[in-house]
């Protein structure tokens, strides 16, 4: 039997490994069925940022191409991909007013704008709520 | 549903937000219907004392008129009937004397955290 799992985010893309162990853990969630809510607080609004471009790596010296740099919106964009794969469904609110104030509004098919009120409604309907912050 | 906010890291971003993310979104989560408790713990006790003023800080000719002011959200917060405690010990170690703490914050030893989880829906530590 499915459950469903809430979990607010707070990192920013690029910062820390927080945000790359949220996605394993939505990813296995998700793979075995499960549903995922999430509620993405502050900077997390970013990880779904259309906007996003990969780039090469001068240092490395490898092309765009060989770099193949990842963006957390095409791992989220494929989360979504793989919870109608699986009947699962993956919930992601983007809260409205971090939004605003990064101006972060430009956002991958998907996600959608909330708030607080949000949250406490996935974790009402939830049978775990995880809080992943930054620190 | 109720749910124990905990909160750590001090004063992350209240110059940019003018208020600690944290204790916002409790405020919220009670307007939405939670029953909401917030702990204080580590540097984040210091939300709890009295005098705190960030005015003054400007960039160039941008001032910042309005800046955060935690004691404010701290008894706004208690005057909605949200509880807010501090582990005594991490005041303690701190220095901070409890006639400086603001009224209404309740300090709670270390000790005692297990049964204070075991009051709440949800423990969330921010």
């Amino acid at each position: 039997m499915s459950k469903t799992l809430t979990l607010a985010l707070m990192d920013a893309p690029y910062e820390k490994a927080a945000s790359t162990t949220a996605l394993r853990l939505i990813h296995e969630a998700l793979s075995r069925g499960h549903n995922v809510n999430v509620f993405a607080y502050e900077g997390a609004v970013n990880l779904t940022m259309a906007d996003q471009k990969p780039h090469a790596n001068p240092v490395k010296g490898t092309s765009l191409e060989e770099e193949d740099h990842p963006t957390t919106k095409e791992w989220i964009g494929s989360l979504f991909e793989l919870a109608e794969n699986k009947g699962a469904t993956l919930k992601w609110i983007n809260c409205g007013l971090c939004v605003d104030e990064r101006g972060a509004g430009n956002w991958i098919p998907g996600p959608v704008r909330g708030g607080p009120p949000h949250f406490v409604a996935f974790a009402k309907s939830s049978d775990a709520t995880l809080v992943i912050p930054t620190k | 549903m109720k749910v124990l906010n905990i909160v750590e890291t001090a004063y992350r971003a209240t110059v940019e937000e003018q208020d600690d993310t944290i204790l916002w979104l409790s405020h919220n989560l009670k307007k939405a219907g939670a029953e909401v408790s917030v702990l204080l713990r580590a540097n984040a006790v210091n939300y709890a004392v009295e005098g705190q003023n960030a005015s003054g800080l400007s960039f160039g000719a941008k001032k910042q008129t309005n800046p955060v002011d935690i004691v404010r959200d701290i008894k706004d917060m208690v005057a909605a009937g949200i509880p807010v405690l501090l582990v005594a010990e991490d005041a303690s170690q701190r220095g901070l004397p409890d006639d400086r703490l603001i009224h209404g914050v309740e300090k709670i030893p270390a000790g005692d955290l297990p049964q204070l989880f075991d009051r709440f829906d949800h423990v969330w530590h921010w």
